[in-house]
């Protein structure tokens, strides 16, 4: 079943999402992987699996692998696969060893006031739009926003986010350009308890992981929410981009040292990108991906469900 | 030793002793790490499968170097054909007669593009050229703002139309830089996915419209297995010249590059490493290659080979000196390392742990070792592996052709004799690892080692020891 809106936001109290509603999320889903999904279903119906045969293991191992899911993490599945003692339906129980490698279905932590989510990422992956994305979908779940463009650096940085903002109906709070970005971080969190807002979300300059000056920034960032509001961040999202190949581990890494991640946005998955490191990033680092985004209008953000994932990418129903 | 695939070929290959050929078996083990390596470079699949049987081909009875072990030799080779592949003889921007010269640039979103444009402004107008901006990203939530604050950074004008086409803006733009005087225009076009049929569309009437003098596809450098799709979409639609390889700051090895080079043809015309604006570089492909690799320079690969040859004689030279072996060979070998070193009473008081054992020693006389050297070169090599056939004759035979006594010849043999036991005793774990070419102790010369005025030697302990016995 498709991960709802309101199971990812812990929306206890809220009445089960329509049935139509979660098929649409899901046929969404899928038709944005539906592309990688022909691609692969194609590969891997081309021939009907032998666990015995040597060339089916290597086929599958070879459609893994173009799907970026890296050497590691595809010999660690294949690994499984061959421990199982019923392969049967070789999609399905791919699809079961995949989910298995993501772990329980994520969450989002809310439960705060304010709940505050700090978005990170190297350059081009998508944040300011995830964060967009977001804040809509937040208030469409009766959450009351507040963004901090704290992402100082680049050109016009803080008027795309204005531009989202705007069409998500929160409110944004900004700087100068070049402006210390904890500040504007630290100005959003004041603001958010001045104005009683519900979420924090604060949008950061793309950085690539080997800055270490940069990655320092971004430490500071952390520390001043943390020290503004205990407990702050109370999420700190990973973006990246599902065209990214096997440096998204070392990102991801890099990222999670420096200032702690709770959790991987996916994006770009509506292109042929199969977005396969972020299976490598749970293997190896225990990083869930919490979000995926599909697309570049307000609505394309979906929660991550795993199996829907697995099954979606490798053809299964 | 090396990075990563450097290391795998190590491993697999360095127990190989050197052999005239490299052997199928040996080439097939190293394939599959050449393979390993490049997919993790993220290098497409069908591109690594392309290239390794090539490099099994160029490695399958290419002769071993003797500078070289089988695994270096084998890098090289796949350095080499992975630098050919990736130079191009036509790496160049073309200029237009007839200016404007327009530069189109295309490109997935968040691939660089207007960084990659403002750059490439920057640079054409450092080296003498009059750019022009073209806001033709119309999509993206201030885009033009974005392109616009920029240019105003690098002070190169930028046309941004109001209109909402990029086609009626690109032209529109191209014109006005005619106009201007501006002798480049570069276009900056909204980033869009390949399998996005009608924004694919619109980029081929942007392309129709502009007529641009290059067309470049903007590539992240951390793009994985997609990136083979990618191209072959862009070059279908718009069919780009060359590629503007981003984001080489990073720590991505890049392989995209080599799957987009491979299966277009076209070059990687520049590189991207770094937000600054002057970041910005024509490409080099030989970086590129050892990038891929996961090796650091070729050059230090050379110099690395050379000390590798020093390693495996000083290894062996340790080994035989265990077994209680030490030819003249060896003692010729060290002696010339220890040589090498600078004088040889400094030296030998370096070493930790042996200097108490040198205690007594006289003084070092340099005039003795070359007799000494001259004694072991009259030997025929035979004589100095086994030293233990000369006889008589062959002492007399040695003794004059370096012009010495056969008195000298004899301290020599009975020198070698006392250094091979020492060495033994050393090597059994009693000290630490000898440097090679150190084992010049007990130098001949002056006959065995004198003892020491205050420590008592080993053999006066056993005699001491078999007297208390008695």
């Amino acid at each position: 079943m498709a991960r709802s809106w309101a199971e990812l936001l812990g929306d206890t109290g809220a009445a089960p999402e329509q049935g139509t509603q979660r098929v649409r999320l899901f046929s969404r889903l899928r038709e944005s992987l539906g592309r990688s999904r022909r691609a692969l279903a194609g590969e891997l119906a081309a021939a009907v699996f032998d666990p015995r045969d040597d060339a089916g293991w290597e086929r599958l191992e070879e459609v893994l692998l173009a799907g970026d899911v890296g050497v590691r993490a595809t010999a660690e599945l294949v690994r499984r696969l061959e421990a199982r003692e019923q392969l049967g339906d070789l999609a399905a129980a791919l699809a079961e060893e995949v989910a298995g490698l993501f772990g329980p279905p994520p969450t989002l932590d809310l439960g705060h006031q304010p709940a505050v989510i700090l978005v990170v990422g190297v350059n081009g992956t998508g944040k300011t739009t995830t964060i967009g994305k977001l804040a809509a979908r937040l208030a469409e779940h009766g959450r009351s926003v507040v963004v901090a463009a704290a992402d100082t650096y680049r050109a016009a940085a803080e008027e795309q986010l204005e531009i989202w903002a705007r069409r998500a109906g929160a409110d944004v709070v900004g700087s100068q350009r070049g402006a210390d970005p904890a500040a504007v971080a630290y100005d959003a969190v004041q603001a958010a308890l001045a104005r009683g807002r519900d979420v924090v979300v604060v949008d950061t300059a793309g950085r690539l992981h080997t800055q270490t000056n940069l990655m320092e920034e971004l430490a500071k960032v952390r520390r001043v929410l943390a020290a503004r509001l205990e407990g702050a961040p109370h999420e700190t999202l990973l973006v990246v981009d599902a065209t990214t190949g096997q440096n998204g581990v070392q990102q991801a890494r890099l990222f999670r040292d420096a200032v702690g991640v709770t959790g991987v946005v996916l994006t770009k998955l509506d292109g042929s990108a199969k977005g396969g490191v972020a299976i490598p990033i749970a293997y190896e680092l225990g990083l869930p991906v919490k979000l995926v985004g599909v697309g570049e209008a307000l609505e394309d953000l979906q929660p991550f469900d795993a199996r829907d994932y697995a099954r979606a990418l490798l053809g299964a129903e | 030793m090396f990075d990563q695939l450097g290391d795998a070929l190590q491993r697999t290959l360095g127990d190989l002793r050197r052999r005239g050929v490299l052997d199928e078996e040996a080439i097939s083990r190293a394939m599959r790490e050449v393979r390993l390596a490049l997919l993790e470079a993220d290098v497409e699949l069908g591109v690594v499968r392309a290239f390794v049987a090539a490099v099994r081909e160029r490695a399958l009875g290419a002769e071993v170097r003797r500078s070289l072990t089988p695994a270096q030799q084998v890098v090289k080779i796949v350095h080499e054909e992975l630098t050919s592949l990736l130079g191009a003889s036509d790496s160049r921007l073309a200029f237009s007669p007839r200016p404007p010269t327009t530069i189109l640039l295309a490109g997935l979103q968040g691939s660089g593009k207007t960084t990659a444009a403002a750059k490439l402004a920057l640079l054409l107008r450092k080296e003498g050229k009059h750019p022009a901006l073209v806001a033709a990203d119309l999509q993206r939530p201030a885009a033009v703002d974005q392109l616009v604050q920029l240019g105003r950074e690098i002070g190169v004008p930028v046309y941004a139309d109001e209109r909402a086409d990029p086609v009626a803006a690109a032209r529109a733009g191209i014109e006005r830089a005619r106009l201007e005087g501006r002798d480049v225009a570069l276009l900056d076009t909204a980033g869009r996915l390949h399998v996005d049929e009608p924004l694919m569309e619109e980029l081929a009437a942007v392309r129709r419209a502009a007529k641009p003098t290059n067309v470049l596809l903007v590539l992240d450098a951390m793009t994985g297995q997609e990136a083979v799709r990618v191209a072959r979409a862009f070059q279908e639609r718009i069919d780009f010249d060359g590629v503007v390889l981003t984001k080489l700051d990073g720590d991505a090895r890049g392989g995209a590059a080599l799957s987009v080079r491979a299966v277009t043809g076209r070059p990687i015309v520049l590189a991207s490493s770094g937000e600054k604006l002057d970041a910005l570089d024509w490409f080099h492909p030989d970086r590129m290659a050892s990038r891929i690799l996961g090796m650091g320079d070729v050059l230090t690969l050379i110099e690395r080979a050379e000390a590798a040859i020093e390693d495996e004689e000083k290894e062996e030279l340790e080994r035989r000196m265990l077994r209680g072996e030490f030819t003249f060979d060896d003692f010729l070998a060290s002696y010339k390392l220890l040589r090498r070193m600078g004088p040889l009473q400094g030296v030998l008081r370096l070493i930790p742990g042996l200097g108490s054992r040198l205690e007594g020693l006289d003084e070092v006389d340099e005039r003795q070792l070359k007799r000494v050297e001259a004694i072991i070169l009259s030997m025929t090599p035979y004589e100095r592996r086994t030293p233990h056939v000369i006889d008589g004759s062959r002492r007399r035979r040695i003794a004059a052709g370096s012009g010495t006594t056969v008195e000298q010849v004899n301290q020599l043999l009975h020198a070698r004799r006392q250094m091979a036991k020492l060495l033994k005793t050393a090597g059994s774990g009693k000290m630490p690892r000898l440097p090679a070419g150190l084992a010049g102790d007990g130098l001949p010369g002056q006959g065995p080692p004198r003892p020491s005025a205050t420590r008592t030697s080993k053999s006066k302990r056993k005699q001491r020891k078999r007297k208390a016995r008695r």
